[in-house]
């Protein structure tokens, strides 16, 4: 137990001047399903956490035909898995935001801290890997994007410097066939976290792909592109032989450890099980569209 | 389903709603954690982050020197209780090793063994201070599986426990070896047309009950001091305390909270003594409530086991001979449930020629407490597994092999005495007729889907209740106990008053008293409330009846076998048959000789035991690895069900439990010997999206033992599960599964072996 401030800004200004103040020691908070917990275990301990929700650029929710959509950090799960436009464009997505937690967590959960968390496990991050989203910085020195990929550096860091937050999410709109699909393995059905999480999207041209990226969680020390294992679908038609080549591929990038969730040898099977199964599955979905 | 005849009762069988559950749904019930005292302080521990390892020496100054802190404590204030056994109702103790689980003193013996504790005007305060306790450890070699603590070089838990031939102790982790034997082994074997011979790991499992362990304890300057806790047993905890402390029983007060589960783990006492002393040391009363990582790691799991069985049976599917061999883990300290796993293993069967071994193992993991059947789920995966086998191999249907072995009757227990009226063949009669038995097994696109079944069987306990019953001048009667109501028990209980009393359930009101309100009364376990503490209340309630005869004959001034009671009347069968309802004599009472209660102690011995068989399909994802339950039933002889929803609730129970058991549940200890996974997100149980709706067939054979025909019912549910759903994994997909928990990576693994 320690003592701790507590602000809640109304603007990207405010929240970047409180969060310059404070240092290494501020910390934001959106749901707070991870910053809570983490705080009571003692793993983190900020002076000062500044609340996410109030600010509006961190709510954000909205799509354009052209540049796709923008999704406020701070935006809570419920709302964005409900939102049309989101399951009918980024069924993947959904599908990852929708697996976190309970009705309860997903209430308060937002895609912003479940990717700034920095967890290799997290499960909206390999989905926003695979749709090429961008993460919208911003600090007292202005702006900058950073791609998904790039943004987890390892478990529970990021690129952040202590004085930037994340504003929102840049997701490209989906241009003629495209779909994803997100699935994830745990014990359980509920209430777990992801052996192994694997997001694929394809881009299709009649039978032959276009673009493919997948995204793999939990198998390596941050969330991973797989970009052989997409790009080798490119100008293929998307059969059981280029499928299972790609799973190969992905398997090959894929780095996990052993723990108590699972062996290395036994998330190396499931990322190729995941990659087959999500590749058909958005691939069936980009046909339908 | 009822198998037998009926009686005629009005109110049990029928399903009115829980005494206690408006308070319980919402909010109102007290639980141990919701008492608050004036000038409460709060307790916290510091645990051993070691598995094994000697205390060389302890600092509580920096803690002590904290401002807000009361005392800081260690073994040293407490008491030091000789070795040997003491008597704690029917059950032998160790009060030394009691003593030495609630605070370590020479040595720590597993991850999160209490060394220190803390009192501190909040609960913050005590936690911070607890951290500043320096402790000097000499870091030991740990063993933490049976057969390795039964190797000679195993590093020793506790010297001395073995006893030579000589008579002089040795140094051994075997705390006890238990053997059953009867027949010829060599020759029913000989007489086999098959025998199978399998070896199984199970791991240790918790019972998840969802409310930590709690104590809110007040010593006061004449030395009586009150407790209240949530336990299973007020007086089992008022006992154990007055062990650890060296103090009379009748110095403790236990005032029983309300309790969220306990499955047997709220048996052992933990925080009481411990609260108790920080009182006694603050002149304050404190306040205790566990973590769910101190629920974890050092309360009392049910063990991990190693087990080998051996079975024979001739063509005709008789079983010919089986050979038993168990070795579970104690913990820290003896006293794991094997010898309760040896008479239930085989004891569903009729076998002549049989052996069962067990041995009793300490290894470097929390004391092992009572778990639902305790011993009987891992046995059960054992036998019911090769059983399943040997049906398979001779080609005879896995239910018709079971009824050809079954018991009954006067068939003898594999620990000697035989079976009175027990109704394991019409379980399997009724799982027959079930509705899911004759159903087809459902499809699952992409899965494998298999249907396995497996029967088990529990003795249930008997032991000491009493029981107050009274009535109201309104005609409604009070019923007392002291059982801690865990499954409905109130309910039992006033159902049996009002069944005698001719009342509706609702006009019965019952309570549960606190240890200087009622007579000794053991715990609430081995399925025993509706059985033991039922009786008591139904000879009350007897008691109460006569009485109320009495009155009524002395007021028509005939004797008292002169008057009759039916449906709520007394009539008087001479001088022209006056009668007058039972409510009309109530108010009668304090102008016609003051009040009547009735009541009774008992310690009844015609406990029937339980049997249970399990019916499940199961889907598997060969590619994962993944089992999903589709179906489930659960049938069992219940006896005579007094709330048939009750009942049903604790056959569900026992599933869910049973099956979280089978597929996840387990303890994952890292290589320094301490737990990984203490929190319910790695400690996988079932939540509900993991479980079918749980079908259930009660099977009615009433105990002759019992006044209304009650069985123990809550213990057998949880015995079938693992080793029906072994079974229907093999049935879906051609592979035994010999460990639990059939976990994704085992079965992914097995399977994939299997496929080359
Ligand atoms: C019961 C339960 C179940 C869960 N199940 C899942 C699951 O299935 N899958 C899964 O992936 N996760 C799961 N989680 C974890 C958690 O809910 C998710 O990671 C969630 O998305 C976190 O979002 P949040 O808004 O609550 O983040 P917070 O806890 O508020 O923040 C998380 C981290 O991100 C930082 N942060 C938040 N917003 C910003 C910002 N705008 N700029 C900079 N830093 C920021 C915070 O400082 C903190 O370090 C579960 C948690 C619980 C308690």
């Amino acid at each position: 137990m320690h003592e701790l401030n507590y602000e809640a800004p109304t603007s990207l200004d405010q929240a970047i001047s409180v969060l310059a103040a404070a240092g290494e020691n501020g910390r934001m908070l959106a749901g707070g399903t991870d910053l809570i917990i983490q705080m009571r275990a003692g793993v983190r301990q900020p002076g000062q956490v500044i609340d996410a929700k109030k600010i509006p650029e961190l709510q954000a929710l909205s799509f354009d035909a052209q540049s796709g959509l923008q999704l406020g950090a701070a935006r809570a799960c419920c709302e964005i898995i409900a939102d049309a436009t989101v399951q009918q464009h980024y069924p993947g997505l959904a599908e990852a935001a929708a697996l976190i937690g309970s009705d309860q967590i997903l209430a308060r959960a937002s895609v912003g801290g479940n990717v700034c968390n920095g967890s290799p496990a997290a499960d909206t991050t390999p989905a926003l890997i695979a749709l090429g989203a961008v993460c919208q910085i911003a600090g007292p020195n202005g702006t900058r994007e950073v791609a998904v990929e790039d943004f987890v550096t390892a478990p529970g860091q990021t690129v952040l410097a202590p004085n930037e937050l994340l504003v929102a999410f840049q997701i490209p709109a989906p241009q003629g066939q495209v779909s994803d699909c997100y699935q994830r393995f745990i014990p359980r059905n509920e209430m777990d976290i992801a052996v192994v999480g694997v997001g694929s999207c394809v881009a299709l041209d009649g039978d032959t792909c276009t673009t493919a990226r997948i995204g793999l969680g939990a198998v390596a020390a941050r969330p991973l592109l797989a970009k052989e294992a997409g790009d080798s679908l490119v100008g293929k038609t998307l059969d059981d032989a280029a499928i299972e080549a790609a799973a190969q591929l992905a398997q090959q990038a894929a780095s996990p450890i052993s723990d108590m969730r699972g062996t290395a040898e036994f998330r190396t099977h499931l990322v190729g099980v995941l990659t087959r199964r999500t590749l058909k599955e958005a691939a069936a979905r980009a046909r339908a569209r | 389903m009822a198998a037998q005849q009926e009686h005629k009762f009005k109110v049990i069988g029928t399903r009115p709603i829980r005494h206690d559950g408006v308070d319980k749904v919402t909010g109102r019930a007290q639980y141990g954690a919701d008492i608050s005292l004036a000038g409460l302080l709060h307790g916290k521990v510091l645990r051993s982050p070691h598995a094994h390892a000697r205390i060389k020496s302890i600092d509580t100054s920096a803690a002590a020197a904290m401002p807000g802190v009361k005392a800081v404590l260690t073994a040293q204030d407490f008491p030091e209780i000789g070795p040997g056994m003491a008597a704690m109702g029917e059950l032998p103790i160790n009060p030394q090793h009691m003593s030495l689980n609630c605070i370590a003193r020479d040595k720590v013996l597993y991850d999160g063994h209490v060394v220190a504790a803390v009192a501190a005007t909040s609960p913050h305060i005590a936690e911070e201070a607890a951290k500043l306790i320096k402790v000097d450890y000499e870091v030991l070699p740990h063993v933490q599986s049976v057969v390795e603590a039964m190797d000679d070089k195993a590093p020793i838990l506790i010297p001395g426990l073995g006893k030579g031939e000589d008579g002089e102790p040795t140094d051994t982790n075997v705390a006890n070896h238990l053997q059953f034997a009867r027949g010829d082994l060599a020759e029913g074997f000989a007489a086999a047309e098959v025998v199978i011979e399998r070896e199984f790991d199970t791991s240790m499992v918790h019972q998840g009950y969802i409310e930590p362990h709690n104590a809110v304890a007040q010593y006061s300057s004449d030395g009586q001091s009150t407790i209240w806790v949530s336990t299973q047993g007020a007086f089992t905890a008022r006992d154990q305390t007055a062990f650890v402390l060296d103090m009379p029983p009748s110095k403790i007060k236990v005032i029983p909270a309300e309790i969220g589960g306990g499955f047997g783990g709220k048996i052992p006492i933990y925080y009481e003594p411990i609260a108790l002393m920080l009182s006694k040391h603050t002149g304050k009363p404190v306040k205790m409530v566990m973590s769910r990582a101190d629920v974890l790691k050092a309360t009392g799991p049910t063990p991990g086991s190693h087990i080998k069985v051996k079975m024979g049976a001739d063509k005709d599917g008789k079983i010919t001979a089986a050979e038993v061999w168990m070795a579970y883990e104690a913990g820290g300290f003896p006293g794991s449930p094997v010898g309760a796993g040896c008479m239930c293993v085989i004891a569903p069967y009729d076998i002549e020629n049989l052996q069962i071994d067990g041995y009793d193992v300490l290894v470097n993991k929390p004391k092992t407490a009572a778990y639902r059947a305790p011993g009987a789920t891992n046995a059960a995966m054992g036998s019911e597994t090769v059983i399943d086998e040997l049906a398979e191999k001779l080609g005879i249907d896995p239910l018709e092999f079971r009824r050809i072995n079954g018991a009954k009757e006067g068939t003898a227990q594999p620990a000697g005495p035989k079976f009175g009226q027990i109704g394991f063949l019409e379980t399997l009669e009724a799982a027959k007729d079930s509705d899911h038995f004759k159903s087809e097994l459902p499809q699952v696109e992409g899965r494998r889907v298999g249907r396995g079944l497996a029967s088990g069987f529990w003795f249930n306990a008997g032991f000491q209740s009493s029981a107050t019953v009274a009535i109201n001048t309104d005609g409604t009667a009070n019923v007392v106990t002291g059982s801690t109501d865990i499954g409905g028990t109130r309910a039992s209980c006033a159902m049996i008053a009002a069944e005698v009393l001719c009342l509706k359930a609702e006009e019965v009101h019952p309570v549960v008293a606190d240890t200087e309100s009622i007579g000794h009364t053991d715990m609430t376990g081995g399925s025993r409330v509706t059985f033991a503490t039922g009786t008591a209340v139904y000879e009350a309630a007897q008691d109460v009846l006569k009485q109320l005869k009495e009155r009524a004959a002395k007021s028509w001034k005939v004797d008292a076998d002169k008057v009759v009671f039916q449906d709520g009347v007394f009539t008087c069968t001479e001088n022209g048959n006056e009668s007058m309802g039972l409510k009309e004599l109530a108010g009668k009472l304090p102008r016609t000789g003051g009040p009547v209660a009735g009541r009774a102690s008992v310690n009844p011995r015609g406990v029937g035991p339980g049997f249970a068989t399990h019916v499940v399909d199961v889907a598997v994802d060969e590619e994962t690895g993944k089992v999903d339950v589709l179906r489930y039933t659960a049938v069992q002889d219940v006896g005579k069900a007094v709330h048939p929803s009750y009942v049903e609730g604790q056959m569900q129970g026992g599933v869910a439990q049973g099956v979280g058991w089978a597929l996840n549940e387990e303890y994952v200890y890292g290589e320094d010997g301490c737990m990984q996974n203490t929190g319910f997100l790695d400690y996988r149980m079932p939540t509900c999206l993991d479980l079918p709706m749980i079908e259930t067939v009660l099977v009615e054979v009433p105990n002759p033992g019992h006044p209304v025909g009650v069985r123990g019912v809550g213990e057998v549910p949880i015995v079938p599960p693992p080793a029906a759903i072994a079974n229907a994994i093999y049935n879906a997909t051609g592979v035994r599964m010999l460990d639990l928990p059939m976990s994704p990576p085992r079965v992914t693994k097995a399977i994939l072996e299997k496929n080359g």
